[in-house]
């Protein structure tokens, strides 16, 4: 049968040297991986045999008397999350800016830019809650802080993408005619970019709502205390109940976002 | 809608009312007052009012009191848990990649047929990809105890349902006539998908799990926040002891360890694509 495949193309001994060093290299890094992770497996299967028929079952029966307060919790987080993607999506606007090349003319600038938008997220939302929850105290306020500075990276960086990609006829048309710089503004390029940066800030407030669902567990406020909570008294219960409303929650607001911005785009 | 204004035709009425400037303007309007009210309302439920913020941030000068000096002693266990850390992404991704080949065939409906499975793995994935990175971690710390396994269960199912997802929708947007000529000349379906469905999304597939391995490693010093190992347990022994030096410089690694792997795999998926 082989030989009814299609000649393979030719290799240079070059490609082939490198294929060897990659293949090499990706070995060492899985053989250091397995070497050097410690798994104490004789605990992993202790603790599995006797926690799963624990945990397991209480997970899948959760305790219905806290809906409500689990419900109230989960209404907090969404708010969490909506008034940090809009900080976000408003602080991402000249940022976006800044970030876009047609848009500066200055290299120097959208690379300043850019690296600022990476810089931003790099840090995991939960890491920004901690450093917020140091500095202004462990409420919702702090998790509102968190998501907004953790979006703003993101959505910075989509923003500047969407600036890069319009249509500079436009704007080139109008600076021709002898408009200035706030009349292009509001009429070459807003119009242009509305529909995207909305769809991008909804898609933004769906990841936020999953982002700050957590962010509870170290003090920023939401459903993330009850997590706390129930985890520290090993309480599969409670945790199965939050986990239903999480699950039924985000994935309301997947399909209400999806649908949203089929209809913006 | 400019090219319309240019041309008139004679379906030219139809569209007028959507052009109409006082519509437009009280739509936005309309939308403008529903945004502001729901995040009055929110400020209001999450107890946020302009005045904390001034306050809050004028107190952003004590957070620096407050973090710095940097405590380098940390530095040595540091590095130590954030190898762990490395390994626990690497090995969640490699499963994970692993497993998603079947997964995302059965959840792309150009390949997968019957319609119960089909649905049954996409709801499934769907469902994995609703539940946050730290509750997965909770659940399996719970169930194996903590340290790095559980963690790397944790990882594996939560890029499970991400790549599943992208990878299933990659299969979908192939082109189905190699496949289908393949078919019509007699391969079985296993050939069928390792010549026709493989070396198109050969990229794409490769592109994502590096992606993915972006993702668990931010994810895995998320987890380790609940017990699950790595840098993250490390960070929050530290913050519950109000460390806040040594919480700072396991901060710094992170991110200095985080943004040189993003560039890597940014550089190593930009020559791939």
């Amino acid at each position: 049968m082989s030989q009814q495949l299609p000649p393979k193309k030719p290799r240079t001994p070059k490609q082939i040297a490198r294929n060897i060093a990659i293949a090499l290299a990706v070995l060492a890094l899985y053989i250091w991986t397995f070497v050097s992770i410690n798994i104490d497996w004789g605990r992993v299967l202790d603790r599995f045999t006797s926690n799963y028929d624990v945990v397991l079952p209480q997970l899948f029966s959760p305790n219905w008397a806290r809906a409500g307060e689990v419900v109230e919790m989960m209404i907090e987080t969404i708010f969490i999350a909506y008034a940090g993607s809009l900080a976000a999506a408003i602080l991402a606007v000249p940022l976006g800016f800044l970030a876009a090349i047609n848009m500066t003319n200055n290299r120097f600038l959208t690379t300043f830019g850019k690296w600022i938008l990476s810089g931003v997220r790099a840090f995991p939302e939960i890491i920004l809650a901690i450093l917020f929850v140091v500095a202004v105290g462990p409420t919702p306020f702090a998790g509102i802080l968190a998501i907004a500075i953790g979006s703003t990276g993101m959505l910075g960086k989509l923003y500047a993408e969407v600036l890069e990609s319009i249509d500079m006829n436009v704007v080139e048309a109008m600076q021709a005619n002898g408009a200035n710089k706030i009349q292009i503004m509001f009429h070459g390029i807003i119009p242009q970019v509305i529909p995207e940066f909305l769809s991008y800030a909804i898609y933004r407030f769906e990841i936020d709502v999953r982002a700050s669902t957590i962010l509870g567990y170290v003090g920023a406020g939401g459903i993330g205390t009850m997590i706390f909570f129930a985890y520290s008294n090993r309480n599969w219960n409670d945790m199965g109940m939050i986990l239903l409303v999480i699950i039924i929650v985000v994935t309301i607001i997947d399909y209400a976002s999806t649908y949203i911005r089929k209809k913006i785009v | 809608m400019a090219n319309k204004m240019n041309k008139p035709t004679m379906n030219e009425d139809k569209y007028a009312p959507l052009l109409s400037p006082w519509r437009v303007k009280a739509k936005i309007s309309l939308i403008f007052f529903v945004i502001l009210f729901f995040l009055i309302y929110s400020s209001e439920q999450t107890g946020v009012n302009f005045a904390d913020l001034i306050w809050g941030l004028s107190n952003m000068g004590q957070i620096f009191d407050k973090l710095f000096p940097l405590n380098f002693d940390v530095l040595g266990p540091a590095f130590d848990r954030l190898f762990e850390t490395l390994h626990m992404a690497i090995i969640a991704s490699t499963f994970s990649t692993l497993i998603v080949i079947p997964v995302s065939l059965l959840a792309a409906h150009n390949i997968t047929s019957n319609w119960l499975v089909y649905n049954t793995t996409r709801l499934t994935m769907n469902v994995l990809r609703t539940i946050p990175d730290v509750v997965l971690a909770v659940i399996f710390v719970g169930i194996f105890g903590t340290g790095v396994f559980g963690g790397i269960v944790a990882l594996f199912i939560f890029s499970l349902g991400i790549l599943a997802k992208l990878i299933s929708e990659t299969i979908e947007s192939i082109d189905m006539q190699p496949v289908e000529a393949m078919r019509a000349s007699g391969a079985n379906t296993i050939q069928a998908i390792a010549y026709g469905v493989a070396p198109q999304i050969m990229p794409q597939f490769t592109s994502f799990s590096l992606y993915v391995f972006e993702i668990n490693v931010r994810a895995s010093v998320v987890i380790g926040l609940v017990g699950a190992g790595g840098i993250g347990q490390l960070l929050m022994n530290q913050f519950s002891f109000n460390n806040y030096g040594a919480v700072m410089t396991i901060i710094i690694v992170i991110f200095a360890v985080v943004i040189l792997i993003e560039y890597i795999s940014g550089k190593i998926r930009e020559a791939i694509l």
